[in-house]
This record gives structure tokens, C-alpha cells and sequence, in this order.
């Protein structure tokens, strides 16, 4: 690129600018700044401030400083096990429902006899809301008239597969799962398509095994679809909520801290302050991941 | 959905933190002049709903000024949930809700219109109603329209069948659970997925052995969950617990309620309205109930667990601007505290019962007459658990209290001193 070309793009591009130009512009970068003032960062701060207070939501505003913190962490039976269960959220979609979505993919990809009714079949979950798969995994777990229950044919001894705390959450990660797995699976083979072919191929003169052939040359060249699925995942596993909601209202073994939040704030209770404090401690979590996953972004736009 | 309706979606989506004040300064212009009130309903099932759509028009007809109710139905639940927020933006003129602490809660916020003159002019209320109503600074703030007692309901064909007999004390409650065990019946139908159901068993082991003033002075947070009153509460529930259906965290009010209907459990302590909710039209007759057995003799059966439910009018209501809007609301409220008011929704709604003296119980089931009987024969009233406290702990605290205690009967005190605990940053928190 010769070195005159950009300064002359440079000087027609300010000539370009004309008062309506930069009326659009304004206009066009304006509201979504505004949007992003408004509706996300000011809410946001707004709440850390307020998890300072103990505010109701009706009176004046008072400060109590780290006082919801304190009470949060030492006296909220509900907190850690929430803590505890997001975490495992997030492991078990990571570690167990993710690779397996990848090694649907990467068997429907293969052509087995059928794959396009596994494909919709895997899939079909994944247009239901998690609200319906919540009802619907009542309909399958429930203690009286679940249908599991009826084929396991225990009628006089039932597993309460949604009642007992031990269990119901492994019952509702599988039916998280259930969904997030076809999710999954649908990014993979779309990656799996653009895989370049010859590489297979070349890969197969080397006398590479089907296996060799996967981890060493097609999940490498996966990467941006292997990013984006992380990113998907860390995003189900925070903001897991409606499933939660739908069997039990997030109580008794299910508690999440979406659904504290939700309890204090929203609810009659109204313990705006507090809850606050909880929405704060997710964003802190949010915002591990999100900063982990910025700078591995440009780190790698750098080396690019 | 209404633009309203819209808009407070959008408060509680945003946080809530400046919708509030937004919303109240929108206004809604001068009032209509008292023609029209604005009636903020949760009566979004269909029973009621259409049981107080006949007692407003019956206002509408007999009112001279040609006034008109403008009602505005809200999810039952939503409004509840949203119940904060709603009385600080532009709420309707007169709105429904619950008596005792859940009223006296958003009048000592200043949000509802003090109405003791139209209490003054209030025929056939008991005393015990007028304390329901009243707030804490000694002034009417609601309108008791019905009420459902809590009791042990049972089939009456199932007793006749074993020959079992109403127990009388906690003893012979526990030796016809025994039996009832024997007879393969599971004795106490528990269902508590939504978390509320289990705390009318609660309430009544607390009133039967503590008394109603320590439940009274235990809701309003002046008595230690951790002491031996409240321990002995849960030991006693305790006791109950291998007679109950296993599994109730998992198990909603109506699976529980079926289970009774069904003759595999044999009693279940509920309100008036949830059997009968689940019980076909013709077995309606067979249904029957007992008053909660005698625990402490000195309290005897002396509480009875009713919730009242009524109207209250908003600080801030839309039209309640001018004069002639607050006459009209007020001259409502008056019409809802009639006994003819209360005949005309019960009409239409059987599983409740009216709070007037005068109202007429001829149309009354049998059923309905006996809750009439259980009540006035009552000494003190209490509302249930979560209307009788602060509404943050009683979802925030005593809801997952119980559900642990449901599914770990074991650990009392580490559980009264998780709620002692708790309790005491709530209510130090104004």
C-alpha cells in the first residue's frame, strides 16, 4: 500500500462529513450510548450503591455500609449453597454437557445412518424456554404422578426426585443439560461443515487415526466455535434461573443467586439493599469471566 | 396489557430504581369528578373475579350518583409481588388486600388513606375484626369483606367407614394417626411446594401451645425464635412427621388436597377454600373438618387461624385528588361494608365466609355454616403466618425455615438460631 493512498482517503473523508452527516452520526452512535448509560451502566452502579443501604424500596435511603455484605456471607443460610450450585452449574455444562454436545456433533458429522433425525430430535429442546423444560421435567420427576417414577415402578417407596435436596439439583442440571447438549451440538456441526476437507484428507495420506485426525487437526481449526460455546456456557451456567423457578421457586436444594436476587427484590419483601448486595456478588463472578475472556480476545487479536 | 401494566414491567425489569419516581410524576391529570372509581383487583381466577364483578355492580345500581367501579385485574400473584411499588406509583383508588401486619406494614409507610370515619358509621363488625383493620396508630385503614378458617378437614365417609372420632387433644390426635397408619392410610396429607401451606400447621401448634398473644408478639419480632416456646414448636410438629405424607417439599397444596379426595390420606390441615377446590361437586357433602386439637389447656382452642381479606384505599390513589374522588371511594368502601355487599359475592363464591353479623347464611352449605360456628366461637383471630409478620421475612426467612425444617426435622436448633439470627437484621433494618 502506497503511502499517499490513506492520507488521501483521510482528507475525503473529513470532506465527507457534512452537518447532516454528523447529525446521523450523532444521532446513530448517541442512542446507543445513551442505551447503554441508562439501561445497563447506570442501573449497574446504582446497585452497587444501593447494596450499601437498606433501602425497602418505600423510604428514605439509608446507608449501613458493608453491613448487607457481612449478614450475606455469615448469616444467609441460602447464600453459599446457591454459590456452591451455580459453580456446579457452571462445571457441569462445561465439563459433561458441552463435550458431549461436541461428540454428537462430531457423530452426526460423520453421516451415521439417520443423522437427520437425531440432528432435529437433539436439537428440538433447544427452541423450548427453560421455563417448559421445567414443566416438563415436573411431568417426568414428579414424586406422586411422574412419569419416571411410574416406570421404575416403585409406587410404594417413590424417589422424590424433585423434593429431596440431595437430588433434585442433578435432576434439573439434566434437564438443563438436555437443552444446553443440543445447543451445542448445532454450533459444532456448523463448525464441523467449515472444516476444510483437504485438511482430513492430508491428514489421512499421513496415516493419522480417525482420532489423531480430531484432536490434532480438526479441533484445533474449531477455535472460534470452541470461544464462542465457552462463552455460551459460562452465560447459561450465570444465568440459570427459569428452570429453577418453574419446579420449586429455587428453594430447598435448588437456590441459585438469580433467584436470591429475585427473592429479596422483586418479591413482596422488597429488601432492596440486600438484594442488591447479591446481584452485586453475581456481577463480581460475571465479570471474572468476562475479563478473562476479553483478554484472551485481544491478547490473541495481537498475536493475529 | 394495559400501558400501565406496561410500564410497571418495565420498573421491576430496570431495577426499580428511578421508574418509581417517574411513573408518580407522570400524574394522571385532574380527577373524573367522582363518577368513576378505580378498583385495583388480584381476583384474577375465575370465581372470584366474576363473584366481585356481581358485588360492584350492585354498588353501581344502587348508587344514586351514578357512580361506576372501573376495575382492573392484576395476576393474583403479580400483584402481590409488585404490591410495593404499585402503592407508589398511580394505584387505583381502592384496591384488595389482606388484613392484620400485611395492612398495617404499608400504613405505617404512609401509602393508604386513613378511613376511621367510614369505620364510625360500621355496623356489625366484632371487635376482632376492627383490630384486623386497624392500624398501629389506632386508625382504620381496611374493609373486611370474607374470610376462610383454617382446621383439620377430613371425609366425613372415611370416619364413618374406620369409626374414627374428631380428636378433641393433641393425644388422640396422635393415637388416630396411629390408627389410621394401621387402617393403611397415610394420616396427614402434606403438600408445601409453594413454600406457604405448611405454616398454618405452624401457626396452630404455635397458638395451641404458646398462645395467641406470643404468636401476635412473635410475628412482630419481640420474641426470640430461639427460645424454648418456638423450640418446642418444631419438636412437637416433630412428633407429627412420621404420620405425614413423605416428601412434601415436592408435593403442591392441590397433589395434597387430591391425595384426601382420593381416600389415601386421611387429614390435612387447610383452609377453607383448598379442599373444596379439589373435591368434585358431588362429594362436596362429604367433606368435613375439626377445629385444631387442644395442645396447652390454657390456651385451648382458643385462636382460630382466618385470614380476612378486604379493601383498603390508596395514599395515593389516581383520582383521589379532589374532594369529590375521595367521597366517591369512600362512599364504595362504605357499600362494601354492608352485609348485602357480602351476600352478593358469596353467591357467587361458596368457599368463603362473610365477616358481617347481619349477613344472611341461609344459603350457607353446611360446611360453610360450621367455619361460621368455629369462627365466632373464637377468642382471638390470627392471620396466617406470613400475613401476621413482615412480608421480607416471612418469604425471605420463614419460607426456606420451614422447607428445611420439612425436609430435616431433626436440626431445631441450628434452624431457630439461623431465623433468630436473620430475624434480628430485618427487623433492625428501619
Amino acid at each position: 500500500m502506497s503511502l499517499t493512498t490513506p492520507r488521501r482517503t483521510r482528507r475525503r473523508g473529513l470532506r465527507r462529513f457534512t452537518a447532516r452527516d454528523l447529525v446521523v452520526l450523532g444521532v446513530l452512535l448517541g442512542i446507543p450510548i445513551l442505551i447503554e448509560v441508562f439501561i445497563i451502566w447506570g442501573p449497574t452502579l446504582a446497585s452497587v450503591a444501593l447494596s450499601f443501604t437498606s433501602w425497602d424500596g418505600i423510604g428514605d435511603i439509608k446507608w449501613v455500609g458493608t453491613d448487607n455484605y457481612k449478614n450475606l456471607f455469615t448469616e444467609y443460610p441460602q447464600f453459599w449453597p446457591a454459590v456452591r450450585h451455580n459453580l456446579m452449574w457452571l462445571a457441569f455444562l462445561g465439563l459433561v454437557a458441552t463435550p458431549f454436545g461436541l461428540l454428537l456433533a462430531v457423530i452426526i458429522d460423520r453421516g451415521v445412518r439417520f443423522s437427520r433425525f437425531y440432528q432435529s430430535t437433539l436439537y428440538m429442546p433447544v427452541v423450548l424456554s427453560l421455563a417448559i423444560v421445567g414443566f416438563i421435567a415436573q411431568l417426568v420427576f414428579s414424586r406422586d404422578q411422574g412419569a419416571l417414577n411410574a416406570i421404575l415402578a416403585n409406587k410404594d417407596d417413590p424417589v422424590d426426585w424433585l423434593g429431596d435436596p440431595d437430588l433434585n439439583i442433578w435432576m434439573v442440571l439434566l434437564a438443563a443439560a438436555w437443552r444446553h447438549t443440543g445447543y451445542v451440538m448445532i454450533l459444532y456441526l456448523a463448525g464441523l461443515k467449515a472444516v476444510d476437507q483437504s485438511l482430513k484428507e492430508a491428514a489421512a495420506i499421513d496415516g493419522a487415526s480417525a482420532r489423531q485426525t480430531f484432536f490434532r487437526v480438526v479441533f484445533p481449526t474449531l477455535r472460534p466455535v470452541n470461544i464462542i460455546v465457552m462463552v455460551i456456557t459460562v452465560i447459561e451456567g450465570l444465568r440459570a434461573f427459569d428452570i429453577v423457578y418453574a419446579v420449586n421457586k429455587g428453594r430447598n436444594g435448588l437456590e441459585l443467586l438469580s433467584v436470591l436476587v429475585t427473592d429479596n427484590i422483586i418479591g413482596e419483601a422488597s429488601r432492596i439493599g440486600f438484594g442488591s448486595a447479591i446481584a452485586v456478588v453475581l456481577l463480581v463472578v460475571s465479570l471474572g469471566f468476562v475479563v478473562t475472556y476479553l483478554v484472551q480476545e485481544l491478547r490473541g487479536e495481537k498475536n493475529r | 396489557m394495559s400501558r400501565r401494566n406496561l410500564l410497571r414491567g418495565a420498573a421491576i425489569g430496570a431495577g426499580a430504581v428511578t421508574l418509581p419516581a417517574l411513573l408518580s410524576a407522570c400524574g394522571d391529570g385532574p380527577g373524573n369528578g367522582g363518577k368513576t372509581v378505580a378498583m385495583g383487583s388480584n381476583a384474577s381466577d375465575p370465581v372470584p373475579k366474576k363473584a366481585f364483578g356481581a358485588a360492584f355492580k350492585a354498588y353501581e345500581k344502587q348508587s344514586k350518583d351514578d357512580r361506576s367501579v372501573a376495575v382492573n385485574t392484576i395476576d393474583h400473584n403479580s400483584f402481590q409481588e409488585n404490591i410495593n411499588r404499585y402503592l407508589q406509583s398511580t394505584p387505583d383508588d381502592v384496591f384488595m388486600w389482606f388484613a392484620g401486619y400485611r395492612m398495617q406494614f404499608f400504613a405505617k409507610k404512609g401509602l393508604l388513606h386513613d378511613i376511621s370515619d367510614v369505620w364510625a358509621d360500621f355496623k356489625g363488625f366484632s371487635g376482632a375484626l376492627k383490630d384486623q383493620s386497624t392500624g398501629e396508630d389506632g386508625k382504620q385503614y381496611f374493609v373486611p369483606y370474607y374470610y376462610y378458617p383454617w382446621a383439620v378437614f377430613h371425609r366425613k365417609s372415611v370416619f364413618k367407614k374406620y369409626g374414627y372420632e374428631p380428636p378433641k387433644t393433641f393425644d388422640a390426635y396422635v393415637a388416630l394417626a396411629k390408627q389410621m397408619q394401621k387402617d393403611k392410610l397415610v394420616p396427614f396429607a402434606f403438600g408445601n411446594k409453594d413454600g406457604w401451606p405448611a405454616m398454618g400447621t405452624f401457626d396452630y401448634l404455635n397458638m395451641r401451645i404458646n398462645g395467641y398473644e406470643f404468636h401476635k408478639n412473635l410475628m412482630a419480632g419481640e420474641e426470640a425464635w430461639n427460645g424454648k416456646q418456638v423450640k418446642e414448636v418444631f419438636d412437637t410438629w416433630r412428633r407429627l412427621m412420621p404420620y405425614s405424607q413423605k416428601g412434601a417439599n415436592g408435593r403442591t397444596w392441590q397433589e395434597a388436597a387430591t391425595s384426601l379426595q382420593k381416600r389415601e390420606t386421611g387429614m390435612v390441615v387447610f383452609g377453607l377454600p383448598h379442599p373444596g377446590q379439589q373435591f368434585p361437586k358431588d362429594e362436596q357433602d362429604d367433606l368435613d373438618f375439626f377445629p385444631f386439637p387442644v395442645i396447652n389447656p390454657e390456651h385451648g382452642q382458643d385462636a382460630v387461624e382466618a385470614p380476612i381479606d378486604g379493601f383498603l384505599m390508596a395514599k395515593r390513589g389516581k383520582n383521589l385528588k379532589t374532594d369529590k374522588g375521595r367521597e366517591a371511594a369512600r362512599d364504595l368502601l362504605k357499600f362494601l361494608g354492608t352485609a348485602k355487599a357480602e351476600e352478593t359475592y358469596l353467591q357467587y363464591d361458596p368457599n368463603n365466609i362473610a365477616v358481617h353479623q347481619d349477613a344472611d347464611t341461609s344459603g350457607y352449605s353446611p360446611l360453610q355454616k360450621k367455619a361460621v360456628e368455629l369462627v365466632s366461637g373464637a377468642k382471638q383471630i390470627s392471620q396466617f403466618l406470613d400475613r401476621d409478620t413482615r412480608p421480607d421475612f416471612s418469604s425471605t426467612v420463614m419460607i426456606p425455615a420451614i422447607t428445611k425444617f420439612i425436609g430435616d426435622p431433626d436440626d431445631v436448633d441450628g434452624l431457630v438460631n439461623d431465623i433468630e439470627r436473620q430475624k434480628k437484621t430485618i427487623f433492625a433494618s428501619d
